[in-house]
């Protein structure tokens, strides 16, 4: 296929390739975050995951319709605003979810897989009802349309590079909470051992109810930053919600490291088959790929030692 | 006061009296005329259907829920605005339209099932309904064993023809071949790059405009891509496209992965304004969710937009806007979703008869002068007679007409040499 090219059409090609490689694991990661959370921390199963993130994608919309009517001036920075109010209209809702359902469930992890998928169903009637059956548009400010211009045949997505930088910024607070922070080392003791962190003082309630609102506040910055990409209706959150468990499973459930690494390796073979072959088969072969590691590796890539 | 009371009564007695004398030679002239209008019951409703001596009952059946909420909502919208239309008009042979609304709830088993209850438990006249290909494979046995009548608005991929169904979209080959040689002769177009979501419309369809490319324009297919419904990531795609530089850009990407797609061409530097674009899948429903900005120039291949200046169109606008809402905007399926309520209104008056087997019978040659996308026609196969034009979209979501066939395209669901 690459005899009628020249080189550096080829070169071109494949540092495009390469960019959209990694904008897919950026996006990959930043759905996967809030779920390796509360699914790796706390070993609950959030169908409703998806339907966090379009929460977080319809504040996004709220806040650019507030901005476009009352503020047309500030509309350009509004984006910013948006995420942070993304992040609390998710985590609130998180927040409350834990209180009213999942903190009834986690002597029974599978049957959380029910509950947040009925949950899921609810919130999107829900999404319906208040916001209407047809997708919104989220208008998005000028600077961020477009592409950046590298050479004639090389250019760069902006809203792509806005992805990867969020991503990066996600990841390393989420790695600095979890692994710095005081109340990081909260979470990880009741990971390990619940009954023993309770014994030594750790509120265990509590820890439960900000990580579960901290992974579901990650997933609705996650819906805001989509909208750039992607479609904002009540059943948006559907399309993401297999390849984001996908990755969090193919990683090892309660290792964030891993999910990083699971999300680069499916990402890269997703690509880059998708560019020798074609969509639908580079889905078949990376999924088989997964189905035949987890089969050699069922914890994942990389595994936490819990005691269990 | 007891007698100013009783002189108010007598007054108003009397008020009533009068009119109630006024109201006599009017009395006595509205059976006749009703007469004329509205033939008994019985003569015109030999099969037990819910037709009373004021009423008819016709089911909707589409998704008010789920997945496909989102684009079916503006067919039902479309009919019920056609059916208040008839009612104030009349009605159907003197009958008021009663409408039973049924959820498909996008589940094609329940199409199914709430199929054959408006059939069997309301006894409905007629259903207008589906949207899906797959809802409507689903309904299709129920409204040929009950012996029912579907009115179906969506542009599908052929293959089908049934006594028991009209089909008030195009089929595959009115609506793509005439874009493909408007933009083949506009264009000098010769490579095309076809982009579809991964199931039996976009497969079918490409199918045909592959086979008009190779064999009828002499151009060449650079590429042929399916993405799974609900993809959102199209850069490898994108990448391959800018690869092989194609004169046209051929999508039928559905759903959500049409926001996905065209926010991801804009944003990799794909200009529309100078590439080619050709697409058979948006009209100014998708629209509203990719945002203008995202699509303007492309270019799209369909029988209706909202913007057609014809004096139909004109009423018919201003009509669903007041009924719906300034903000809503009305795109190829919901115009067609628009003419099934009409269609079987004439032709139950062309047949005289709500009969189902009479109805099938006389639907072929029905035309509709007040179609908002100008004249159609039922043909023989139980499509529709209609014209096919192209429209580019503008930043206001809106599409600008470019060009409309000269006359009525035939309706081909079994196209010879094409499958």
């Amino acid at each position: 296929m690459f005899g009628d090219y020249s080189i550096g059409d080829l070169g071109s090609i494949f540092v495009m390739q390469g960019f959209a490689g990694l904008i897919l694991f950026s996006v990959y990661v930043l759905m996967a975050l809030g779920l390796a959370i509360i699914f790796g921390q706390m070993g609950v199963i959030n169908m409703a995951h998806g339907e966090f993130m379009i929460l977080g994608a319809y504040v996004t919309w709220m806040t650019s319709s507030f901005f476009q009517s009352y503020l047309p001036s500030l509309f350009s920075g509004y984006f910013f605003l948006a995420m942070i109010l993304a992040f609390f209209a998710s985590g609130a809702l998180g927040m409350l979810v834990e209180w009213v359902l999942i903190r009834h469930l986690y002597k029974r992890p599978l049957d959380t897989l029910l509950a947040t998928w009925g949950l899921s169903l609810m919130l999107q009637q829900a999404y319906r009802s208040i916001f209407g059956a047809r997708e919104v548009g989220v208008e998005l400010p000028q600077w961020m349309l477009g592409s950046l211009h590298v050479t004639d045949s090389i250019e760069v997505p902006i809203n792509g590079v806005f992805v990867m930088g969020l991503t990066v910024l996600i990841t390393i607070a989420v790695a600095y909470i979890m692994y710095k922070s005081r109340w990081g080392r909260q979470v990880r003791a009741v990971v390990q051992n619940r009954i023993m962190a309770g014994a030594v003082g750790i509120n265990t309630a509590k820890v439960d109810r900000y990580t579960f609102a901290l992974g579901c506040g990650i997933a609705g910055v996650a819906g805001s930053a989509f909208t750039m990409i992607g479609s904002t209706g009540p059943t948006s959150g559907q399309l993401y919600i297999v390849d984001t468990f996908l990755v969090v499973v193919f990683g090892g459930a309660a290792s964030l490291l891993g999910t990083i690494a699971s999300a680069f390796s499916i990402s890269q073979t997703q690509s880059t088959l998708e560019f020798f072959t074609s969509g639908s088969m580079a889905k078949v072969m990376t999924l088989l790929a997964v189905v035949g590691i987890l089969m050699l590796r069922p914890q994942g890539l990389f595994a936490l030692k819990v005691r269990k | 006061m007891s007698d100013e009371t009783n002189k108010g009564l007598q007054s108003a007695f009397r008020r009533k009296l009068l009119m109630g004398m006024a109201a006599i030679p009017a009395m006595t002239m509205l059976p006749r005329a009703s007469f004329a209008q509205t033939p008994a019951t019985s003569a015109i409703n030999t099969t037990g259907l819910a037709v009373t001596d004021t009423e008819v009952t016709v089911g909707i059946l589409h998704s008010a829920t789920g997945t496909m909420a989102i684009s079916e909502t503006g067919s039902i919208e479309a009919e019920k605005l056609a059916i208040e239309q008839i009612n104030a008009m009349g009605g159907v042979l003197g009958r008021k339209i009663k409408v039973i609304q049924e959820d498909g709830a996008s589940d094609w088993p329940t199409f199914a099932e709430k199929a054959k209850k408006l059939l069997v438990n309301d006894k409905v006249a007629a259903i207008m309904g589906c949207w899906t290909s797959a809802s409507r494979k689903a309904v299709l046995p129920v409204v040929e064993q009950y012996n029912g009548m579907l009115y179906y608005p969506t542009f599908y991929e052929g293959l089908e023809q049934s006594k028991n169904v009209i089909y008030t979209g195009q089929e595959a080959t009115q609506q793509i071949l005439a874009g493909l040689n408007w933009i083949a002769k506009e264009k000098g177009a010769k490579s095309f790059f076809f982009v579809g979501s991964d199931y039996i419309w976009p497969r079918t369809s490409n199918k045909i405009a592959r086979k008009h490319v190779e064999n009828v324009l002499k151009g060449k297919v650079v590429g042929e891509e399916y993405y799974a419904l609900g993809s959102t990531q199209f850069n490898s795609v994108i990448n391959k496209i800018k690869l092989t530089k194609p004169d046209v850009i051929f999508t039928d990407v559905v759903g959500g992965s049409n926001v996905a797609f065209y926010k991801q061409l804009k944003a990799a530097g794909v200009d529309l304004s100078k590439q080619a674009l050709l697409t058979i899948s948006v009209t100014e429903d998708e629209i509203d969710g990719i945002g203008g900005e995202n699509i303007a120039g492309a270019y799209a291949c369909m029988k209706y937009f909202q913007s057609l200046d014809n004096p139909n169109n004109k009423t018919f606008v201003p009509a669903f806007k007041k009924m719906w809402g300034e903000k809503t905007v009305i795109g190829d399926v919901t115009q067609a979703a628009y003419l099934g309520p009409w269609l079987w209104k004439l032709t139950v008056e062309k047949a005289g008869s709500f009969d189902v087997d009479k109805i099938a019978a006389a639907s072929p040659g029905v035309e509709f002068k007040g179609a908002p996308e100008g004249y159609v026609r039922i043909h023989e196969n139980h499509h529709l007679w209609s014209k096919t034009r192209v429209g580019r979209a503008k930043l206001d979501g809106q599409f600008e007409l470019i060009y409309e066939t000269a006359d009525l395209v035939e309706p081909d669901p079994f196209p010879k040499g094409y499958q």
